[in-house]
């Protein structure tokens, strides 16, 4: 008598641990141009193809190529690298300043500027975003003033949030970006809901929801994409692959399905999938999902196939979990130098202007940060009123919170 | 005015404000065409069209979720959750997002929606027909609680929730939805028809958010009750004979404490009642808070009677639902105290 098999659990591993050489050469990364551009009112069993490659724009050469290519004048390509330039040296200055104890946490977006610096610009005033943590780019893409940013990570006295809010957590109405939440996923369906609301308005507006690949994984994921489906909202469902989930690689969350794009199809939902270090892809897929939307054809998914090349936060330490040259390896690069050169190819660009401008944002960051730690930063100079800590929790303050003010004595 | 079962009263009340604001939108599960499985939006989508009030998927995370994006935009969302014992799956989206959206943002987003849920026992609903989780709400900074106990007060209450710019969880118990019930299951019930508090006035009017409101007045002792449990108590009263005041809260937060303490103050003693479990029960919250108020005005030890710390039976609804004997029982004991 043969003996039963016995069972055992399946627990996916990425393919490089600390020690290892990283080596993606086995990775498929279509050509720059490969992939066609349907219609935005195609369906979506048409386009099933489109969530298992790679829309790409610009190639090894830094040329745009294809059939996504040329939407961006020359005076856009150069502010999205301003964007981009500015991004990566706030987030620098940022870190430092966490470091230097003038804060107690920061995130950085080091290797994923061209996703929401490049999304946000094809968007119009009046759209919203619900962001995650990882897209201040969709705020400085617009301009926004840096110092206001900085005052709410260093939670001092002219804090917009007063204080209440661990830093990076910003809400900008004004600015199309919804308040974000610690709780991962929860702003995935909460767009569909603007969205919804939108349509129900007989609006014009769209809405823009953004998940990491990781929160994929949340309940929320799922809920967003049957309301989006069901009520064919104006919505635009993002999730940006960056591949790792705090110390978790994207396959924990993958279930063992192809691509997080693919899940769209599940749904009926249109799915692109985008070299997210592309400025001109991100920005050309935008475009498309934004058109659809605005012409009442429903919802897009789009997945940013990029990679996290700092660590999680500043209380992370990614040598504990990954090869140290793992982000050097990832085979799309790195998004600034990719459109700089891009730039120079088309000869509106130079090195020399590059470190002109790196040296510009530098001293505009310089000079927010010290505007801002005028204001104070966290443990030093101006701190938010302690009476707003009991403001805002209900729109008119009740008994019991009156009382329990007076009883912390303010 | 006009009869009304307390199902109408809360049609009437959705009624009214959808047709007073063209803000608000109703939707739920089984909520549009059909009219909800306890009827109590009929004929809402017939009046006021599918961009108004709508079916919805099954997933109440996302009912609630597509509420507060809703309310971000600027709509007044009142959502139903088919039973309170399924508000779970949302409880995310109502403590992380809903209540705290205000403060986190400072102001710059709110979500002023409306979260309908039926409550309660007593009704052979077993284990997850019958929940009254009013206490995972209440320990809740940032969300208003609310649970009716007539037609008139379901009405007033739910059009004041509505307009209320704060989230308002809204508990309707389900076993009042047709008539009163004092707990004496053998006997028949009557229907609102029959009932004074059937009465409800036409159009527009409100019952403000924390106010309660002294249903019976009374010298011996107070009884502070909501819901089903406003009737059992009052049928304790009777059966005993003790001149109790009986407080129906309405809106457990804010919570009326000025009510509470002038009655418990004039009376010396006080018994708390609820369907809900014992442990750490909203009932815990009300006794503090009139142990800290009335410490030098109480005479007895305050009581609690409530549901066991059990999951809600099926076959042994009587012994579980604390019925007007444990009510009388408890009245007698802080009285002989």
């Amino acid at each position: 008598m043969s003996e039963k098999k016995r069972l055992h659990l399946h627990v996916p591993e990425p393919e490089f641990r600390p020690g290892d050489k990283p080596d993606f050469s086995n990775v498929t990364i279509p050509k720059a141009g490969s992939v066609r551009r349907p219609d935005v009112d195609v369906s979506p069993e048409e386009i099933r193809d489109l969530a298992y490659s790679i829309i790409r724009v610009l190639n090894r050469d830094g040329d745009a190529v294809g059939p996504w290519a040329d939407l961006l004048s020359d005076d856009e390509l150069i502010r999205g690298l301003r964007h981009m330039m500015t991004l990566r040296a706030f987030d620098a200055r940022m870190m430092m300043a966490q470091r230097q104890g003038k804060t107690s946490f920061y995130m950085q977006h080091l290797g994923e500027e061209a996703v929401s610096t490049a999304f946000q610009c094809a968007l119009e005033k009046g759209d919203m975003n619900f962001p995650t943590y990882r897209q201040a780019g969709l705020l400085l893409a617009q301009d926004y003033p840096m110092v206001k940013m900085m005052n709410q990570i260093y939670s001092n006295e002219e804090d917009p949030l007063k204080g209440r809010q661990l830093p990076i957590m910003y809400s900008e109405k004004e600015y199309g970006f919804f308040s974000i939440s610690g709780n991962l996923g929860t702003q995935y369906i909460q767009a569909v809901g603007w969205a919804m609301a939108s349509a129900i308005k007989n609006d014009t507006k769209i809405a823009a929801g953004w998940i990491g690949d990781g929160s994929t994984a949340e309940s929320d994921f799922h809920a967003a994409l049957v309301f989006a489906s069901t009520y064919k909202a104006p919505v635009i469902l993002n999730v940006v692959n960056n591949q790792w989930a705090i110390s978790t690689f994207q396959g924990i969350a993958k279930g063992g399905s192809g691509t997080f794009a693919a899940r769209g199809h599940g749904f009926g939902i249109p799915a692109l999938r985008v070299d997210g270090n592309d400025y001109l892809a991100v920005y050309a897929v935008a475009k498309w999902a934004a058109e659809r939307a605005r012409l009442n054809l429903g919802p897009t998914m789009i997945e940013y196939v990029t990679y996290r090349a700092g660590g999680h936060s500043t209380s992370d330490d990614p040598a504990a979990y990954r090869p140290k040259e793992e982000s050097d390896a990832w085979p799309l690069g790195d998004p600034i130098e990719r459109l700089k050169l891009h730039l120079i190819s088309k000869g509106i660009w130079s090195e020399e202007r590059q470190l002109q401008t790196e040296a510009e944002i530098k001293d505009t960051v310089l000079a927010a940060q010290k505007e801002a730690e005028s204001h104070g930063t966290l443990h030093s100079g101006g701190s938010p009123s302690t009476r707003d800590m009991f403001e805002d929790v209900y729109k008119e303050m009740p008994p019991h919170l009156r009382r329990q003010r007076q009883e912390a004595g303010i | 005015m006009s009869r009304m079962t307390m199902i109408e009263a809360i049609r009437d009340a959705m009624d009214v404000m959808m047709g007073k604001n063209d803000d608000v939108v109703v939707f739920g599960e089984d909520v549009g065409y059909f009219g909800g499985v306890f009827r109590c939006t009929h004929g809402l989508q017939e009046k006021y069209g599918k961009n108004r009030c709508f079916d919805a998927p099954i997933n109440e995370s996302g009912i609630v979720g597509a509420a507060i994006g809703m309310a971000a935009y600027g709509l007044r969302p009142c959502v139903e959750v088919q039973f309170a014992d399924y508000v779970y799956p949302a409880y995310d989206q109502i403590v992380s997002e809903a209540a705290r959206l205000r403060y986190r943002s400072a102001g710059d987003f709110t979500a002023p929606i409306t979260i309908r849920m039926p409550t309660g026992g007593g009704i052979f609903g077993g284990q997850t027909h019958s929940q009254s989780p009013e206490a995972v709400f209440t320990q809740v900074s940032g969300l208003k609680v609310v649970v009716p106990s007539n037609p008139a007060d379901a009405k007033g209450l739910l059009i004041s929730a509505i307009e209320d710019d704060d989230p308002v969880i809204y508990l309707e118990p389900k076993r009042l939805y047709n008539g009163p019930f004092d707990g004496h299951h053998d006997q028949p019930v009557t229907p609102w028809s029959k009932h004074e508090l059937g009465e409800v006035p036409d159009g527009y009017y409100n019952v403000p958010l924390g106010k309660a409101k002294v249903t019976r007045e009374g010298a011996d002792v107070t009884i502070i009750a909501y819901g089903t449990m406003v009737y059992v108590a009052e049928a304790a009263v009777k059966e005993t004979g003790i001149d109790a005041e009986i407080i129906d809260l309405r809106c457990l937060l804010p919570l009326d404490e000025e009510t509470i303490i002038a009655s418990v103050k004039k009376t010396g003693r006080c018994v708390v009642v609820h369907e809900a479990t014992l442990t750490s029960g909203f009932g815990g919250e009300l006794l503090s808070r009139v142990q800290e108020t009335c410490f030098y005005h109480l005479e007895a030890p305050i009581q609690r009677v409530t549901g066991w710390d059990t999951p809600y039976p099926h076959a042994q609804e009587w012994a579980y639902f604390p019925g007007p004997e444990r009510v009388s029982r408890a009245l007698e004991q802080v009285m002989e105290a």
